[in-house]
């Protein structure tokens, strides 16, 4: 087995994209990612790579449209204001059908908001975004070993549906450290796709990528075949984790972050003699709305937990649609919930919904 | 069961050391670890403190906010950390410059002297190293001779040649408890 | 027989969606001879606007990429870096580059981008219908300046080569007018030494070319190119600003 590091999230989810072949990463600076840039403005040049700060957020996802257009690995990170310049470059990426990977360390809002954790950009980075109807993949992970897993895993993911892949962190996994295992992977080639624009060598035909289809006709054909790949998308790599469901009256529904503090609160309920399960989507789109289905056969109730106003919890609704009532419990602005808190609401439901 | 440590101080009286040592050599223990510090602003304030957590079992939440143990090495960080305290934890504070005793009744409490043993030994800058060697004692989370190890990998290279100041630091802080 | 005209093999043979006496055909082919002229057309990477020009890569023969409003230098910028090899250029107009874009322009002279870019200067937003831009002139009538652009209300238009001529960065800076023969002439000797520069390594390379648009002046077009002499080159003077061996003349 390879040997187990101690490393920060920002700094894990660097090294990841770097083992996974990424070479080229745009950014700007905004607390609290600023590991990542800095780790990979070290790291890049190591490996032939290329870092460059760019002037603004809206130049840089530019920067990794061009590049990813140009047919390599390619990422940039930011946090949450942010990510609200870069959509406007992120609906273009997804009109033109464009492979990468963007990381969003959220923290809370709205507008400048705090530098503390949150996730209150759910609907943002799950709902679309930007302008238009289109969807990115987006990861939810809960350690640093899943986000380098899932970093690793994201390249390939986007490549194979030529969509944005979004990885939805938050302020504490990204300054937390853990120990981590990078997987070796097999060296394995990268072939340039067949569609990227570097120049139309040795006779072939000319390449384009673009993102305006000005026939309303040939529009609504492109959008109809970005919504097909989404729907294989929720086939294919919907990725989702259960605790202790098959028995349990309140189930709790959390990711990233609060799906940790979740578990400690389930343990917690447990020893109480609640019977308390979780469910942790690990891809928040697509969404696990099928295990919701499922666990909401047998579950009295759901406890959504997040720390926003309610977002996911729409989507828990959507998966239960009314077989079980959905509770929800929130803390917006930077404040991580704690295990006690959600104990005490766990057992507020379930006297109210077991007692009946 | 988890240990969920609370380590806070001015920027400066290495109090991040302390978490990152604990969590590296947890780690080489096999244990499951994880460090987090308070960011931004507040870390800027002239305070810092860090949550670690050290367990058998896969980590919940890495944030702590009934902590286990308190280490405090100034007197906001005890006024702050003392009432979070989970009754029966254990709070070791740097009595050299904390000007009270604590107040709770129902807390295991270790005084340690850290900047006059550090002064004894040469150097402030290892008071840090002092309350560290008194944890170490109390609890036997991790093996000393594992925080030892993990020296060259927390320190800067240019501070290397302190390792032998460091491990003697933590010897006198255990002794103050072993005593 | 003796050709005397041809095609450039960067361009596809077939007619454009510009109106009648627009300048962007002969900006189109400009460029397109410069590439030809180079050899380089197998390893361009052209980067297309938002505006008119929104569709150059229709125009083209070579690999494309449309870029995001005011953004084409980003994008330029992500396709040099992934492709060292390749030739990279960016087409914008007015809104594109001065306006809206005007980060993005400033920031790859900042950083020398070995990338050349083709500024089409005609003093209004085209393709959204004859709105004011930064570089309408003082007095000209736009569909958002109805009594003219008034200088207390929207300041003086802004001169693009002249501001980028102080950027280190910038390895060639020229303005040229594309309103005669003897300019167009000249012009395409400019947008030559813009690749050129791209090509040996030197730096940024941007070519001002202004521009006509009849069709939003409301003008003929033999009469919108006397316009531009008369109005447009005493306010924006052609020449170049920055040369990769430093030095400027008068166009």
């Amino acid at each position: 087995m390879a040997e187990r590091k101690l490393f920060k999230g920002n700094e894990a989810v660097a090294e990841a994209a770097v083992r996974a072949g990424c070479r080229f990463f745009f950014g700007y600076p905004i607390t609290p990612q600023n590991e990542i840039p800095e780790y990979m403005s070290r790291r890049l040049p190591e490996v032939g790579g290329v870092f460059l700060q760019a002037e603004s957020e809206v130049a840089a996802i530019n920067m990794v449209y061009g590049a990813a257009g140009a047919g390599v690995r390619v990422m940039t990170s930011s946090s949450s204001p942010g990510i609200s310049l870069k959509q406007e470059g992120i609906s273009y990426i997804a009109g033109a059908e464009l492979p990468c990977l963007i990381v969003n360390m959220v923290r809370g809002g709205p507008g400048l908001g705090g530098i503390q954790p949150a996730q209150s950009d759910y609907f943002q980075a799950v709902k679309g975004g930007g302008h238009g109807d289109y969807h990115c993949i987006v990861f939810a992970p809960a350690s640093v070993q899943e986000m380098v897993d899932l970093t690793m895993h994201a390249f390939d993911v986007a490549e194979k549906y030529r969509m944005p892949v979004m990885m939805l962190g938050d302020g504490v996994l990204g300054q937390m450290m853990e120990p981590v295992v990078f997987p070796d992977p097999a060296p394995r080639d990268l072939p340039t796709p067949d569609w990227a624009t570097n120049g139309a060598r040795d006779g072939r035909a000319t390449r384009l990528i673009n993102s305006i289809y000005i026939k309303p006709d040939d529009l609504l054909r492109h959008n109809h075949k970005l919504q097909a790949k989404f729907k294989q998308a929720q086939v294919d790599e919907v990725r989702c984790e259960t605790v202790n469901t098959e028995d349990a009256d309140i189930v709790l529904v959390a990711y990233g972050t609060s799906a940790r503090v979740c578990r400690s609160a389930m343990d917690r309920a447990r020893s109480e003699g609640l019977r308390v399960g979780l469910v942790r989507p690990i891809t928040v789109s697509p969404f696990p709305y099928q295990v919701i289905a499922d666990v909401a056969r047998t579950a009295r109730a759901f406890l959504a937990v997040e720390m926003s106003m309610g977002q996911m919890v729409e989507d828990v609704k959507l998966g239960a649609l009314g077989a079980a009532p959905v509770h929800f419990y929130g803390t917006p602005g930077g404040i991580v919930p704690t295990a006690a808190a959600i104990v005490e609401e766990a057992r507020k439901i379930a006297k109210a919904e077991v007692g009946k | 069961m988890a240990e969920e440590l609370t380590i806070a101080g001015f920027g400066g009286q290495g109090v991040m050391v302390i978490g990152q040592l604990l969590s590296y050599a947890g780690m080489h223990e096999g244990k499951n670890v994880s460090w987090i510090p308070a960011y931004g602003p507040e870390m800027r304030g002239g305070t810092a403190n860090c949550s670690v957590v050290i367990s058998a079992e896969p980590i919940g939440s890495p944030i702590v906010t009934e902590p286990t143990t308190a280490i405090v090495m100034n007197r906001p960080s005890m006024d702050r950390f003392e009432p979070m305290l989970r009754p029966g934890g254990l709070l070791i504070y740097n009595s050299s410059l904390i000007d009270r005793k604590p107040e709770r009744s129902d807390i295991r409490v270790i005084a340690v002297p850290a900047v006059d043993i550090a002064r004894e030994l040469g150097s402030d800058r290892v008071a840090n190293m002092c309350v560290l060697g008194a944890y170490l004692a109390a609890t036997h989370v991790v093996a000393s001779e594992s925080v030892a190890e993990c020296l060259k990998e927390v320190l800067p290279a240019r501070r290397h040649n302190l390792i032998p100041l460091n491990i003697e630091a933590i010897n006198r802080g255990a002794q103050l408890v072993e005593a | 027989m003796k050709q005397v005209y041809a095609v450039p093999k960067a361009l596809q043979p077939r007619a454009t969606h510009y109106c009648p006496g627009c300048t962007h055909g002969i900006a189109h082919k400009l460029v397109a001879e410069a590439i030809d002229e180079l050899g380089v057309r197998d390893r361009t990477v052209g980067v297309a606007p938002v505006g008119c020009a929104v569709f150059a890569y229709d125009y083209f023969d070579c690999d494309f990429q449309q870029a995001s409003h005011g953004r084409a230098p980003a994008v330029a910028t992500g396709i040099r870096r992934a492709l060292p090899d390749a030739v990279v250029f960016a087409y914008q107009g007015d809104g594109d580059l001065a306006s809206i874009g005007a980060a993005e322009i400033v920031h790859a002279a900042m950083r020398g981008e070995r990338i050349t870019v083709i500024f089409i200067n005609n003093a209004i937003y085209g393709m959204t219908g004859g709105q004011m831009a930064p570089t309408t002139l003082v007095g000209q009538k736009t569909t958002t300046s109805p009594a003219g652009r008034k200088l207390e209300h929207a300041g003086s238009p802004i001169r693009i080569a002249e501001m980028l001529s102080t950027i280190p960065g910038a390895a060639y800076v020229a303005r040229v007018a594309l309103s005669s023969p003897a300019h167009v002439a000249r012009a395409k000797r400019a947008i030559r030494k813009a690749f050129d520069t791209q090509l040996a390594g030197a730096g940024f390379s941007l070519v001002e070319c202004l521009s006509t648009c009849p069709t939003n002046w409301g003008m003929a077009p033999i009469e919108a190119m006397t316009w531009l002499e008369e109005n447009m080159i005493p306010y924006y003077p052609l020449g170049e600003f920055r040369t990769p061996e430093g030095g400027a003349s008068n166009g």
